[in-house]
């Protein structure tokens, strides 16, 4: 992999740090007048999560992380391994429980989901933006109540639990935001 | 291209033109004269932590000037008496929310007067320009570099050793500090540690450590220790402006050169050669002086609010 200089650093630049691949998402130039410049850099852990900070002495290179974002369609889970297939290619790829983390709540087979590779292998999954659902679970519906008033909790058929409009009811399908979890509307004629 | 545009709004290019403006005018009253030197020399400085941008005018060799002191020195050493240069300066590597590799820079002497009267009459300067857009007073504070540092971190900046300041570099930033000089260590935790807790308002901060002194003259400090009588002046936190009460020794000036030069080839940095010119001058003599250099476009990213220099400047280089 090639270094990348503090100079090259941006916001979404992936690199190696400590073992791990992270993604910058911040980058500062900082440089009293007459000393010496660094960088103080936010970045994301892709294995945990976890946003640190670290100075560097700009002109300092780090290794770039070989990682990259993929279109892939979500196949099926076999108990162990979820399965995402390339869709030019059909190359099919298996993500560990801790790599789909909480995309999991949302999948439904053949979405179109971002995998991220870590040499080879899927380190992340990022659902869809919006995804259509049933509801399998919910108190009953309210007549009437259409608008506007009170919410409840409504499990969906991938076993995402979201607040939804007191008149819905099992069986009806559900516009959902995935980054938020939150209710768009229902969809029509499902 | 969608950067044909200036980054600027036309609203905040007429508050740069009437800061210019008001810049000029408050010197032309105080009948201190504008000198307009070149950007463009065959030499320029020899400082560490300071990149030149090289120019080759008749294909041969030059730079485009980090500030116009040495231009600036030699029409003191001239006998030009109180000046002041209001134009560009250019710094290689230099760009960022505070920084671009052009920049504007005010910078001007006051001959006989210390650093403590300049920095005066900097306070003035500063609380005029403030007036003329807000009604509340300007808040004005000053502090040893000493009693900043050590308020904060708890070290007596010119007594620690080196080993214990690296040991704090390490701490607030990373591995990468472990081996770093005494001056490095001290910007860094200055840098990441001292500025956030400064006071709002105007904050002068004098009596910088020896090690940084960069053209200004030493003394002892009043628990006897040696210190460079530069001052930094801050504005919200901000690195507003650098001055000194000026070297005027030639020697002294020749061995600061000499110091330069040999942590250039130590660092594997481009080699920059004394300036002649200025020795010359020195050789014949400089008035003893104060003088500061400061950075317009901060000033006026201040004034107006601005969170990047790129917004208060006609086109940044990201436009250029």
């Amino acid at each position: 992999m090639a270094n990348y200089s503090t100079n090259e650093f941006r916001s979404g630049l992936k690199l190696m740090l400590d073992g791990d691949p992270c993604s910058i998402l911040e980058n500062e130039f900082v440089k009293p007048g007459k000393g010496q410049a660094f960088n103080r850099v936010k970045l994301r852990n892709l294995k945990t999560g976890r946003v640190l900070e670290k100075t560097f002495k700009s002109g300092e290179s780090l290794e770039g992380a070989d990682v990259m974002d993929m279109d892939m369609q979500y196949l099926y889970n076999d108990g162990d391994f979820w399965y995402f297939m390339e869709p030019e290619s059909f190359e099919q790829h298996q993500a560990t429980e801790n790599a789909v983390g909480e995309a999991l709540q949302w999948l439904s087979e053949q979405d179109i989901c971002v995998v991220t590779l870590y040499n080879g292998s899927p380190l992340s999954v990022v659902p869809p933006n919006h995804v259509e659902l049933e509801i399998v679970e919910t108190d009953p519906g309210l007549r009437g109540d259409t608008a506007q008033g009170g919410s409840k909790p409504a499990k969906l058929v991938t076993g995402a639990t979201v607040k939804v409009p007191l008149f819905l009811d099992q069986g009806d399908v559900v516009k959902v935001d995935t980054r938020t979890g939150e209710y768009q509307g229902r969809v029509k004629d499902a | 291209m969608d950067n044909w545009q200036s980054g600027s709004s036309l609203a905040m290019l007429q508050g740069r033109a009437e800061l210019l403006l008001t810049l000029r005018q408050f010197f032309f009253q105080r009948s201190v004269m504008e000198v307009d030197v070149p950007v463009m020399a065959r030499s320029s400085v020899t400082d560490i932590n300071i990149e030149s941008i090289s120019a080759k005018p008749y294909g041969g060799s030059g730079y485009l000037q980090t500030s116009p002191e040495y231009f600036m020195k030699r029409l003191l050493c001239q006998g030009a008496g109180d000046i002041f240069c209001l134009g560009k300066a250019f710094r290689d590597g230099e760009q960022g929310c505070r920084h671009n590799p052009e920049f504007s820079l005010l910078e001007w002497y006051r001959c006989g007067w210390d650093e403590h009267q300049l920095m005066d009459e900097i306070a003035e300067l500063i609380s005029l320009v403030f007036a003329a857009r807000s009604s509340q007073p300007l808040a004005i504070a000053k502090c040893t570099y000493g009693n900043c540092f050590s308020q904060t971190l708890g070290i007596d900046p010119h007594g620690v050793d080196l080993a214990e300041l690296q040991e704090k570099a390490v701490a607030a930033s990373s591995e990468s500090w472990a081996g770093e000089s005494r001056a490095n260590c001290l910007d860094l935790l200055f840098s990441l540690l001292v500025e956030p807790q400064l006071p709002l308002g105007l904050v002068f901060v004098y009596d910088y450590p020896a090690c940084q002194s960069a053209l200004a003259q030493r003394h002892n400090n009043t628990q006897g220790q040696q210190v460079s009588r530069r001052f930094e002046v801050f504005l919200n936190g901000m690195e507003l402006a650098n001055g000194y009460f000026e070297l005027t020794d030639r020697a002294e000036q020749q061995q600061r050169f000499d110091e330069d030069i040999a942590q250039r080839v130590e660092a594997g940095k481009p080699q920059i050669s004394a300036d002649r010119h200025l020795l010359a001058a020195l050789e014949h003599g400089m008035p003893s002086c104060a003088g500061v250099a400061l950075g317009v476009d901060r000033l006026l990213m201040q004034l107006e609010g601005a969170d990047s220099i790129a917004q208060v400047m006609p086109f940044s280089w990201d436009r250029c």
